[in-house]
């Protein structure tokens, strides 16, 4: 707690500001669909040890930005480093590799895969994954050993130890939330990137959750994580970064952004609550075809 | 799609290009008692024109089991003329000699090896199609305007077809294999109402394409939307459509029989030469349609209120539905479209060269390889692709044997997807 | 109607070496789809392969018939190689078109006059098993297991065609319970979660093609071997969907269901196939009033089988994704999704 309390003190709170010791940097990460610019970050660093907030009206480009940092979508143009080491064009399963791990805004549970075997499909470096490992069991039955152990630890971490042998398909959203979460730590990651990790999951559960996130932290993990619950992010993020219309508008403590007038307008810009009007599907429509007319256009140079 | 059906009609009255009758059907098999192959061997000089036609003489057939043994071999006679008895019914091979030909006469590479099955008390029809030994003088490269001109015929007929499946990929996800079986049952529905029922093939073609368009819609009433609003996965959803394929293929072969048969209109046409190229009218009308009802796809998409529809969807499923679109009205829309251009371009094709119970099976292959090329689940691309995909396999003739031309297009569909696998109109797709 | 006959048939064929070729292809297809969820649509394109590698090894090129079965196996590898590596990164709609279009190019390939002197053409090649054949223990003559009679020469292929199907059955239940198993079933179920714990996705699809394709290879062997004659005709498109038949009436994603699956198919079309017959022989349709009295001619009865089976796969498809045997309850879970 006390590191972690302090290495913001000094720290700008501008757009892009350095780190102390930054884990993950990223510096001219662009990526466009046809006409629409997703992601267009300038630079950001994530602090070490850190629980960093990613917050951002809907369609703001957070989940786009996170497929980029792990290799799940290719960038127009821009460079990022993890620990140090670039991993800008390296596929997926490398950057996982590496220790960058993150889990999905639309959670992916293996539905028809057992809790357990979710779980245990996090572990990293098992033998018995190789082909003609796999044929002989005494190569690999004491790490399964192993890898069961721990899995069942963390499930009873996040209290799913009695859905052990269920299908996870049979889940409920906010469990698998969870099983997704408890999979991604089975992967002893360095920094984990949770996309909404407290979507559907109760309030009750939510807090204990929190308690686990802060814990990752006490171990010395790295946290970034997505959320549009502004006390959820009060309550745990040492940091927080803003993010709107694909580019980074204001950075700092939690407390610093609910006070930044760019951030109110962000979010009260995009709002949309109220059912659509037919002028208003129009205008999608319309929206649409202009985004199709763009990227035809763009097609015909290549 | 009514619009492309008028518009198909008043274009065929004015054609009324020379169109002779059609030929005599062939006489039933003549045998009584055991099984027989009887075939007629007439070198048509390359022409349609009965009046040069030259019986071929003393020609050797063997035929063989499928195990290759030899079971009976003979001759034609004066007229041309073999006629063999077999043992038994079954499957036999029957082999032209083909150093018994007269000097100047040819076969298609492959032609001389039949494979055939009898039945019962039937006799076979061994049906050869002779020709002019390719002549040495013609050099290949004489030949390019020649294929450049049957490409953009053929890629232009593949396009339509394609169009549907492309844009029913696009809405759905679905990756529909049946859509050949869609192309062939266009095509058989004209047949029949042309041959069979004596309607000119300028009613009968519009009559055929709103038939298509119905039976389009249909099976997505009956058994498409269905599956979607059960949930059932596009994996489940492609294997249901090569179930479909599998069954429709086989009814058609039922309904049509095996052999491949031509309308009784625009058939026989007179060639001429337009400087480097030689063509009969038809082949002008096809083109002519064809770029009519690609403009008419174009413009539909472009400017009415269901293709924008469609193209929002296709573009963003969830947002066009959570936009106010009604998504099922629109893939059914998109199905009867497909399901109209598809026998479209399967009547176009049978126009052309002539229709089986598989054609648009083979189609189909040659359609992929073009939504492929041009970028799966976009119109455009479809186009694109498709038209790219037919002129390769015209032209490749020039260097590959034409009974291999259908492969080199299947080639290009690998090579595609291993430098640009979203095709050249195609975009990466989403992850959440 | 002789229905001794009809049960004679269908259950001879149901254990017979026609059923080891449908049983082999579907427990390949069972590796790609039932446990990677790849949709091979050119199981066919395998099967051509092991066939005509044995053939044109033997027959054309006079090698030795061993060295061809490996060299068979190992073109099996190739092809799936090849299929692999522009699809695999891809949806999985790719790879079913891909193959598709594969099973159709090698099939014409193979029937084409150009290459009729390695290929043999359309007339196909015949008698290249002889030192398989050579080896056979049991002597000649039918030897009859109740019902059911079979030659010398199939109770053979038989012996060796099961003991196949039997070692790819073990294979595949001990590769399935590791954590290789783990991996290409997540796989299966969505890849990105997969790729997301650090596990290359493309290395493991590419894996279990392979597998698949060689065991749809073996089936190939044992297809041309039995009949000792190989024509490219018989490799139509249709085949690969016969085992996904087979395979999805068993229980895709299960050990044992492309085994039962190939039995009970097998059985099922060669007793409609037979009951067909029969009824066309004995004039028995005829009678019935209301039918038309041409409906259905000796002639059509194949195709009449083929439909069946097309109508059979959707109904399946549709109703019983499990296949006759499975558990409704893993249906429901992935219908949730
Ligand atoms: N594959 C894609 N094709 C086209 N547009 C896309 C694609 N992926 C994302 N977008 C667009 O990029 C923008 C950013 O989307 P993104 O999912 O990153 O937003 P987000 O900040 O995660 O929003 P939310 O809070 O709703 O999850 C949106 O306008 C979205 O429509
Ligand atoms: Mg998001």
């Amino acid at each position: 707690m006390p590191v972690a309390d302090t290495w913001m003190e000094p720290v700008e709170r501008t757009p892009g500001c350095s780190k102390p010791d930054p884990i993950l940097v990223a510096d001219g990460v662009r990526r466009t669909f046809g006409g629409l610019t997703a992601v267009d970050v300038g630079h950001v660093e994530v602090q070490r040890g850190s629980i960093t907030a990613l917050i951002g009206p809907n369609g703001a480009g957070k989940t786009t930005f996170f497929n980029l940092l792990t290799g799940f979508d290719e960038p127009d143009e821009g460079t990022w480093t993890f620990d140090g080491a670039s991993v800008a064009g390296i596929p997926a399963h490398k950057v996982a590799r590496r220790g960058m791990v993150r889990t999905f805004q639309l959670t992916k549970s293996l539905a028809r895969l057992s809790v357990l075997e979710n779980m245990k499909l996090g572990a990293t470096a098992q033998r018995g994954e190789g082909f003609f490992a796999a044929l002989a069991r005494p190569l690999w039955s004491a790490q399964e050993k192993d890898v069961t152990e721990r899995a069942d630890e963390l499930l009873v971490r996040f209290k799913l130890d009695h859905m052990r042998g269920e299908f996870a398909g049979e889940l409920s959203g906010g469990q698998r939330k969870l099983l997704e979460m408890a999979r991604a730590l089975m992967v002893q990651p360095q920094m984990v990137m949770l996309d909404e990790p407290m979507a559907g999951v109760n309030p009750a559960l939510t807090q204990s959750l929190l308690e686990h996130v802060k814990a990752l932290r006490d171990d010395g993990m790295t946290v970034l994580f997505v959320e549009h619950d502004m006390d959820v992010v009060h309550d745990i993020s040492d940091w927080v970064v803003v993010m709107a219309e694909g580019k980074i508008i204001a950075e700092g403590t939690a407390d610093d952004i609910s006070t930044n007038s760019l951030v109110i307008d962000a979010y009260l810009g995009s709002h949309h609550d109220a059912p659509l009007t037919e002028a208003e599907v129009q205008a999608q429509l319309a929206e649409a075809e202009a985004a199709i007319a763009i990227e035809e256009g763009r097609a015909d140079d290549v | 799609m009514l619009l492309l059906a008028l518009l198909f009609a008043t274009i065929g009255v004015l054609a009324g290009g020379p169109n002779a009758s059609a030929e005599a059907a062939a006489p039933s098999g003549t045998s009584e008692g055991g099984e027989g192959v009887r075939g007629t061997f007439i070198d048509k000089k390359g022409t349609r024109a009965p009046g040069d036609d030259v019986p071929l003489v003393d020609v050797e057939v063997v035929i063989t089991t499928t195990a290759g043994d030899e079971v009976v071999s003979g001759t034609t006679d004066e007229e041309g003329i073999i006629e063999l008895e077999l043992p038994s019914p079954g499957e036999y091979i029957a082999t032209v000699q083909l150093d018994t030909l007269p000097e100047g006469v040819g076969l298609a590479e492959g032609a001389e090896v039949r494979p055939f099955s009898v039945d019962p008390n039937d006799t076979f029809r061994l049906n050869i199609q002779f020709g002019q030994r390719e002549r040495e003088t013609s050099t290949k490269l004489d030949q390019l305007p020649q294929l450049v001109f049957k490409g953009v015929q053929f890629g232009l007929i593949i396009a339509i077809c394609a169009v549907g499946l492309s844009i029913i990929n696009g809405t759905t996800g679905l990756v529909n294999f049946s859509h050949g079986e869609h192309v062939t049952w266009g095509a058989v529905a004209a047949w029949f109402l042309n041959v069979d029922h004596g309607i000119h093939l300028v009613i009968a073609a519009p009559l055929a394409i709103l038939i298509g368009a119905a039976t389009g819609a249909l099976t997505d009433m009956i058994l498409w939307r269905r599956l979607r609003n059960r949930g059932v996965s596009l994996l489940a959803m492609m294997i249901v459509s090569i179930g479909l394929s599998l069954a429709a293929r086989n009814v058609l072969q039922v309904v049509f029989g095996e052999t491949t048969k031509a309308f009784r209109d625009f058939n026989i046409q007179i060639g001429h030469d337009y400087g480097p190229i030689t063509a009969v009218p038809k082949d002008f009308w096809l083109i002519g349609i064809a770029i009519l009802a690609l403009v008419g796809v174009a413009s539909t998409l472009q400017y009415t209120r269901i293709g924008k529809a469609t193209r929002a969807i296709a573009d963003n499923p969830d947002l066009a539905a959570s936009s106010g679109i009604d998504v099922n009205r629109v893939v059914l829309f998109v199905w009867a479209a497909g399901g109209g251009l598809a026998a479209l371009g399967g009547i176009l094709f049978a126009v052309g060269e002539r229709v089986q119970f598989d054609t648009g099976f083979k189609l189909l292959l040659l359609m992929f390889a073009g939504i492929t090329l041009g970028g799966l689940g976009t119109a455009y691309g479809a186009l694109v692709g498709s038209f790219v995909v037919g002129m390769l396999i015209q032209t490749s003739a020039l260097i590959i044997p034409t009974e291999l031309k259908n492969v080199g297009a299947l080639v290009v569909l690998i090579l595609v997807l291993l430098v640009r696998p979203q095709g050249i109109l195609g975009r990466a797709e989403r992850i959440g | 109607m002789d229905w001794r006959l009809i049960f004679d048939t269908a259950l001879t064929q149901g254990f017979g070496p026609q059923a080891i070729v449908v049983a082999l292809a579907a427990i390949g297809l069972n590796v790609q789809f039932g446990y990677a969820g790849l949709l091979n649509f050119g199981q066919v394109a395998f099967l051509a392969v092991g066939a005509y590698s044995i053939a044109m090894g033997v027959d054309t090129f006079g090698l030795n018939f061993w060295l061809c079965v490996f060299l068979a196996l190992l073109s099996a590898v190739v092809l799936a190689l090849l299929l692999g590596f522009p699809t695999l990164r891809l949806r999985t709609d790719y790879l079913a078109i891909v193959t598709i279009a594969a099973g159709e190019i090698i099939r014409l390939v193979l029937r084409a006059g150009s290459y009729r002197g390695t290929t043999g053409g359309a007339a196909g090649i015949q008698n290249f098993a002889d030192d398989f054949f050579e080896i056979n223990p049991f002597p000649r003559g039918s030897n009859g297991i109740g019902f059911v009679d079979y030659s010398s020469s199939d109770l053979w292929v038989m012996t060796v065609g099961w003991g196949l199907v039997a070692a790819s059955c073990l294979m595949i239940f001990l590769l399935i319970r590791s954590p290789w198993g783990r991996v290409v079933k997540a796989i299966r179920e969505d890849e990105d979660a997969v790729r997301s714990l650090g596990k290359n996705v493309y290395l493991y699809k590419m894996q279990a093609l392979i597998l698949g394709g060689v065991i749809g290879a073996v089936g190939g062997m044992i297809f041309a071997i039995d009949r000792q004659s190989i024509v490219p005709d018989s490799l139509g498109t249709q085949r690969t969907f016969f085992a996904y038949t087979a395979l999805i009436l068993g229980g895709s994603g299960r050990v044992g269901g492309p085994v039962v699956g190939a039995i009970v198919f097998t059985f099922l079309t060669a007793f409609t196939d037979t009951t067909l017959r029969e009824l066309v022989e004995n004039n028995i349709l005829d009678k019935i009033p209301l039918l038309p009295s041409d409906l259905l001619v000796a002639n059509e009865v194949g195709i009449a089988v083929q439909i069946l089976v097309g109508l059979g796969l959707m109904a399946l498809m549709i109703f019983r994704p499990q296949g006759i045997f499975g558990d409704k309850r893993e249906v429901a879970i992935s219908a949730r999704r």
